[in-house]
């Protein structure tokens, strides 16, 4: 076990740029989430850690070593593919064993090990069978049995749940999740389910073109966004954006976004203080948007009247569609709350949750 | 099927015209079959039915090994097969898994060059290609086809293997490199026993050329005991218009016969391999 | 917010030369050439370095035994225009590589959606329909001088059995009908190959397709024009473009069947070279001429081929 950093690392394939100076420190035994977009350069980044790409500038340390040269097979790490890459040739047993049979591991002790991983991941039964002949969650958890069984320094995961119908991911997600707790190795998961990486990771990674936005826990990630990329790529449905006016006066800060005026809660007036007269782009998730019942009276500023567009039911939830002063905005209403396209209905908005970028730079303003 | 299965229909449409064909294709060897076994008094007896075998003798046969270089022409033709197949395999194994799976700097244009090798036919070549042998010192020695029929074994293997090679996933090897295998192990453990079909492909392939092949083996090793089985059938056993058509037949007979039998065996990769030249060069 | 490390990292160590010449030898463009060498090395020194020594030959005078000779610049391309067995040999390598060529494909073709029909025994017969095909053509084209047999030929016995002709053919005693009977020899060999390789396009002819244009009232012959051609188009190109280059640089067949007789008439390229430049006079500089006069054609069509295998590959 033991921590990696990438310490200003850089990756090229011709003119593009996959992965731009990124620096990241990832602690022992922590589970970090790499999440982004596709073509952000997240699987780059650990294939880069793993060794199948050579870094074009920057270093990576696992451990207490330089590993910026080394050979995949000298890294003393395992990688789950989000295909598996079972061998198809060999059985399950011989699948786990051979990573361990190439470092000329003691066949009773390769034994042992596999054994005890088919344990802990319940495929006992499936030592003798080829990769062929198993279903698809089984696949998975040979794989994963086949990095357990190296005992490695870190586990490396590109998108090993992808390739499972959305039952089964969510199932092999939370054991993937106590299995880690257990065994305490250093993880880096890549994916490009935001819900899988807060669910999953200790700290996640956002990133973007190449270049890392936010490394935070998931709490953090959520409530304090750095920037506009991460507030609306985490969380689903995803945070209302809109541009408002800043309007200053005798002590108090308004944001006017054409018929809608809200006072910026006390909290935001410092921030917000430069930018009078200018505009900002102002941010508020779905569920800090509340569908108010009746008519009732305004209190402090902090409602405002829309009509609905478009409801959605979902069950637990009801995502009301409203004609927002720019665009759509959608809220997150009651479970079986009664509304038509056109009714008019008053939102109450937790201005204590609103979220304001610079509309320049897309930083959030603190 | 869409379309009529009436018996009527398909006898018209399928069985006669099927049965034609077979005819067609396969009478030169029944001919073959039945004059390599046929009593030279019939053979020669324009008045009786040819077709038919009435009585048979391996007489031929036994003439082919008492009294002509038959066995030492095929002891020629397996060596110098094996030969020119094993190094072929090697060097296209290793052409292959590089035009198929390395991501390098002109790997388009060797792919193209190794095309355009296999269309280049020996005719086009022999006579320069006979000094060469000869300059090399290897005329008239088994060295002189193996290291020539790999011209046009190389570049047909390597296309197949290449095309097969690029079938199996990266990550199997990336996986088995994080394992602990070198780029080497990796390839010999893992993406070699995976392409083991087309190894075969190309194996038979390089087999059935390698008999086969009549030109070079002509001109580079056409004299004295070094002939292989067409060469020496054709040019020995022919003596100035003399026709033994019965030991011929029997060369024919026995010449063939390694081919098919590997061939009826793997028909499969035969076929697979085959249009894999025809479709992808 | 991108956290910087903690904790500095060790200054790296150079790595020792050892390690580093691994490396690189494993680094995919070095190991790529070094996987490609032992393969390229064969090409270079048998088939680059005999083509370019092939036109140096074919500018001299040289012959068979002694070691070199003088340079005479084009006079073997001149004195061949003039010579009236080459340009008969180039009239029949054209019929040869180029008439036979509709015949393969058409019986291919039609060999070829028989056995794609389900019947018993189609596996049997698709592999022994395969046979002229793979079997060395030199032994089975004895097969055939015996059927050509002036006397013995049971062509001719089969005719004069059911009245049709008073006396034996004569097969290959006539230029007219040894060219014939080497094209019917040729198509018997090629037809196999046409019909696998169709075969195996019209196993990747959906048969969706099929069903849908029957729904919409197509028959069969309508559906295989509109459905089951556009689909192997390309598969026929390319097959019967490396048939006609085969043909056009044969030898083995007519060197069985003529040796290009009679009176060298039905000489092509492969034994016309052969006879001028290793068999006959051993006139290697003349013989060289003659092969190298094949190579503007086949240049033509491998440009031609290499560009329908690339928009396949597409």
């Amino acid at each position: 076990m033991a921590e990696v950093i990438y310490d200003h690392v850089t990756k090229r394939f011709d003119s593009v740029v996959a992965v731009n100076d990124l620096t990241l420190e990832v602690e022992d035994g922590e589970f970090l989430v790499l999440v982004g977009p596709s073509g952000c350069g997240k699987t780059t980044a650990l294939r880069c850690l793993a060794g199948l790409e050579e870094v074009t500038s920057g270093d990576i340390v696992i451990g207490d070593r330089v590993v910026t040269h080394i050979p995949p097979k000298d890294r003393d790490i395992a990688m789950v593919f989000q295909n598996y890459a079972l061998y198809p040739h060999m059985t399950v047993y011989d699948n786990m064993a051979f990573g361990l049979k190439l470092r000329k591991v003691p066949k009773q002790e390769i034994d042992r090990r596999v054994k005890e991983a088919a344990e802990i991941l319940g495929i006992q039964d499936l030592l003798n069978r080829k990769p062929r002949q198993l279903s698809g969650g089984q696949r998975q958890r040979v794989a994963l049995g086949r990095a357990i069984v190296r005992e490695p320094q870190v586990f490396l995961m590109d998108e090993p749940l992808s390739n499972l119908d959305a039952k089964l991911r969510v199932q092999t997600r939370g054991e993937l999740i106590k299995l880690q707790r257990r065994l305490g190795v250093t993880t880096i998961y890549v994916t490009h389910d935001q819900v899988e990486a807060m669910t999953m990771g200790h700290r996640i990674a956002v990133m973007n073109q190449g270049v890392l936005q936010q490394l935070d826990t998931p709490e953090n990630l959520y409530d304090r966004p750095a920037n506009l990329f991460v507030a609306t790529f985490i969380g689903s449905p995803a945070m209302n954006i809109f541009p408002a006016q800043v309007v200053g006066g005798d002590g108090t800060v308004q944001l006017v976004a054409g018929d809608v005026k809200l006072e910026a809660p006390p909290s935001h007036r410092n921030r917000l203080a430069d930018y009078v007269g200018r505009e900002v782009l102002v941010g508020i998730r779905p569920e800090d948007l509340e569908v108010v019942a009746g008519n009732p009276e305004s209190e402090g500023g902090d409602t405002v009247r829309l009509p609905v567009e478009l409801i959605e039911p979902l069950g637990a939830e009801t995502l009301v569609h409203l004609r927002g002063p720019a665009g759509t905005l959608i809220a997150q209403g009651e479970p079986r709350i009664h509304l038509d396209p056109g009714d008019v209905v008053t939102i109450r908005v937790r201005k204590d949750h609103l979220h304001t970028f610079d509309p320049q730079t897309e930083l959030a303003l603190f | 099927m869409v379309g009529s299965n009436r018996l009527s229909s398909r006898i018209v449409f399928l069985y006669i015209p099927l049965a034609l064909f077979t005819i067609f294709l396969l009478f030169p060897f029944y001919w073959m079959l039945i004059i390599s076994l046929k009593p030279n008094s019939l053979l020669l007896n324009t008045r009786v039915n040819p077709l038919y075998l009435t009585e048979f003798t391996l007489r031929h046969y036994r003439y082919l090994f008492e009294n002509t270089d038959f066995p030492r022409w095929a002891w020629n033709t397996a060596v110098v097969t094996f030969g020119a197949t094993l190094l072929s395999l090697t060097c296209s194994i290793l052409m292959g898994y590089a035009l198929g799976r390395f991501r390098f700097k002109g790997g388009n244009l060797m792919g193209t060059a190794v095309f355009l090798a296999y269309l280049i036919p020996p005719t086009l070549l022999f006579i320069p290609l006979s000094q060469v042998v000869v300059r090399f010192g290897i005329y008239n020695e088994y060295w002189a086809l193996i290291l020539t029929y790999p011209t046009f074994l190389i570049p047909f293997a390597s296309w197949l293997l290449m095309g097969y090679f690029r079938t199996i996933p990266r990550e199997l090897e990336e996986c088995a490199m994080i394992d602990g295998a070198s780029r080497i192990q990796a390839m010999r453990r893992i993406i070699l026993p995976l392409a083991l079909p087309g190894v075969l492909s190309a194996a038979i392939f390089s087999f059935t050329l390698s008999w086969n092949e009549f030109l070079y083996a002509l001109v580079f090793m056409g004299s004295g005991h070094m002939k292989t089985i067409p060469v020496g059938t054709v040019n020995d056993l022919i003596r100035a218009d003399v026709f033994q058509w019965g030991p011929l037949m029997a060369a024919a007979v026995l010449g063939s016969v390694p081919v098919a039998v590997v061939y009826m065996f793997f028909v499969d990769h035969y076929v697979s391999g085959m249009t894999a030249g025809a479709v992808k060069g | 917010m991108t956290t910087a490390p903690v904790r500095t990292i060790a200054q790296v160590a150079p790595l020792p030369l050892r390690q580093r010449v691994r490396l690189w030898v494993e680094s995919e463009p070095v190991l790529a050439y070094l996987f490609m060498t032992p393969g390229w090395l064969i090409l270079l020194l048998f088939m680059s370095y005999p083509f370019f020594l092939g036109i140096w030959i074919s500018l001299t005078d040289r012959t068979v035994g002694l070691p070199t000779g003088e340079f005479v610049g084009l006079q073997n391309y001149r004195d061949l225009l003039r010579d009236g067995v080459f340009r008969l040999t180039v009239l029949n390598t054209f019929i040869y590589g180029f008439v036979t060529v509709p015949f393969k494909l058409l019986l291919g073709l039609l060999l070829a959606l028989l056995l794609n029909q389900a019947f018993r025994l189609r596996n049997v017969l698709r592999a022994a329909l395969l046979l002229p095909w793979i079997v060395p053509t030199a032994l089975s084209s004895l097969a055939w001088l015996m059927l050509y047999d002036p006397v013995l030929s049971p062509f001719s016995w089969l005719l004069k059995d059911l009245g049709l002709i008073d006396a034996s053919i004569s097969f290959l005693g006539s230029r007219g009908h040894a060219i014939l009977s080497l094209c019917l020899a040729n198509i018997w060999r090629g037809t196999p190959f046409f019909a696998v390789a169709i075969l195996a396009g019209l196993q990747a002819v959906p048969q969706e397709l099929h069903e849908a244009a029957a729904i919409e009232g197509a028959n069969a012959v309508q559906r295989f024009f509109a459905v089951t051609l556009p689909v192997i188009r390309g598969i026929v190109v390319i097959t019967t473009l490396f048939s006609i280059i085969w043909t056009f640089a044969d030898f083995q067949l007519v060197y069985v069947l003529t040796k290009g007789g009679p009176a060298n008439s039905t000489h092509i390229f492969g034994t016309f070279a052969w006879q001028e430049g290793i068999g006959g006079a051993g006139k290697l500089g003349m013989g060289a001429a003659v092969s190298l006069y094949m190579f503007p054609i086949l240049a033509v069509l491998s440009a031609i081929l290499l560009r329908h295998v690339r928009s396949q590959e597409a």
